[in-house]
């Protein structure tokens, strides 16, 4: 049963995604687990991009402290860093589709084995739109996923083409899973490594996406 | 001439009409022109189409204009606050223009500053780009996206001089400068107006030539997910 492979829990895909990073990248972080990256990135000097118009983004405010004004793009208050700039919402789409962006990390509903996403969309369910997610997926230098590798049903979310609407077409680097680390590559999907406790082969039997050596 | 206004409906007088197009600034319920939107609700200004980022919440922003079924269409990149929202767009009552954010701050920008189109890489290879040309340019291939014209600016600043430069406060500014830009008329809603030269010249974040006519007034600033952190104890 694929249902009974653990490997990593959400905590530990973050701090995993947080060793992608390096010294002085500006970042773009996602909602859900990659909002959690920022708490692993250690003495590293990673500098937040929210797409809303925000460079140094800090932690959420004291209790009594939140300022309407202050927010990030999940509309969470937030705080400011002495290093931060404000800027508006073309200024920051400039900087995210002109390449200066480092690097996304970004959640998924799947990805297909040339690197397609689809992370906005259910057709007949409800649609809350793409925010700035396909203009990330398409501008940043690298785009990094963060996800289950199944569905609830034990299914592949990794596939060898996507069936939901696309945010962007050929546009992961890599995909950070519960179960290991794979790359986009020539041909399919390359495993980086395994997450502790799970094989290489029940890494393959998992996935859908042709894996290449 | 005088670009200061004794409130938002003496602001807005002469300005609305059926149909028409309108820009507004603002990212979920910050920065929005709260004042403007209820203006809008009172003059019962219909079959809007408006283009803003998102649509407010329930009761709040411009979901006040959906509950009095003033809007007609949005052109939004994420409207997933409003259940009101949901069932109007459902029902076939309202029009959705699904815009990726950038493109959606681009297409304002461009249009204020007298573009008409412009080729972006976002959105290509997916349902945005349907129906639209593209062009390959160094081997990538970019679409064309069109300015957003609008009739009528509604935007929030922070400060404004009476000459209407402006500066906004921290991520208030969002969608605010873009969406100034774009419409014939704009119309600025501060929480505090001062005398020229007052606001340092070199600290000025969008120059009064676009801002026609400027109110003052208090904001409610509804904060929409309020997030904080434990102070440790020491």
């Amino acid at each position: 049963m694929p249902g009974e492979i653990k490997g990593w829990d959400r905590n530990q895909m973050a701090a995993r995604a947080a060793e992608e990073l390096e010294d002085g990248m500006y970042v773009n972080l996602g909602i859900g687990i990659p909002t959690l990256v920022a708490n692993y990135v250690g003495d590293k000097e990673i500098t937040l991009q929210s797409e809303n118009g925000m460079l140094g983004m800090g932690p959420f405010p004291y209790e009594g402290e939140e300022d309407p004004d202050l927010i990030n793009a999940g509309k969470q208050t937030i705080t400011e860093l002495p290093k931060t700039s404000y800027f508006d919402s073309s200024m920051s789409f400039a900087m995210i589709r002109g390449g200066k962006i480092a690097a996304a990390i970004l959640g998924a509903m799947e990805v297909a084995e040339n690197g397609d996403l689809a992370n906005w969309m259910i057709p007949g369910k409800l649609v809350k739109g793409m925010g700035g997610a396909m203009d990330l997926v398409a501008g940043v230098g690298r785009v990094i996923v963060v996800m289950d590798h199944t569905n609830k049903h034990g299914d592949s979310k990794l596939l060898k083409e996507c069936t939901l609407p696309l945010t962007g077409k050929g546009v992961v680097d890599r995909i950070i899973t519960n179960l290991g680390v794979l790359d986009v590559v020539e041909g399919g999907l390359k495993i980086v490594e395994t997450a502790e406790g799970v094989t290489e082969d029940e890494l393959r039997a998992a996935t859908e996406a042709t894996i290449v050596n | 001439m005088k670009k200061v206004y004794g409130s938002a409906a003496e602001a807005l007088d002469g300005l609305l009409f059926d149909g028409m197009t309108i820009a507004a600034g603002g990212f979920g319920l910050c920065g929005i022109p709260e004042l403007l939107i209820d203006a809008m609700v009172e003059s019962g200004v219909k079959d809007l189409t408006i283009a803003s980022n998102n649509c407010g919440v329930d009761g709040f922003g411009l979901g006040k204009l959906l509950d009095t079924k003033q809007i007609k269409k949005m052109m939004s990149s994420y409207v997933g606050e409003n259940a009101e929202f949901m069932r109007q767009y459902l029902s076939g009552e309202l029009e959705l223009e699904f815009n990726p954010q950038g493109t959606l701050a681009e297409r304002m920008r461009a249009a204020g500053a007298g573009i008409p189109g412009f080729y972006t890489k976002t959105g290509v290879g997916t349902v945005v780009a349907e129906g639209k040309e593209t062009k390959v340019f160094g081997g990538e291939e970019y679409v064309l996206e069109e300015g957003i014209f609008a009739d009528l600016s509604i935007v929030k600043a922070w400060k404004a001089d009476t000459s209407g430069n402006c500066v906004f406060r921290k991520t208030a500014r969002n969608f605010n400068p873009p969406a100034a830009m774009c419409g014939k008329v704009c119309v600025m809603e501060v929480e505090e107006i001062v005398q020229p030269g007052e606001l340092d010249p070199d600290h000025i974040h969008l120059p009064g030539i676009f801002v026609h006519r400027i109110i003052k007034g208090e904001h409610e600033k509804r904060i929409e997910q309020r997030t904080t952190r434990k102070r440790e104890d020491v």
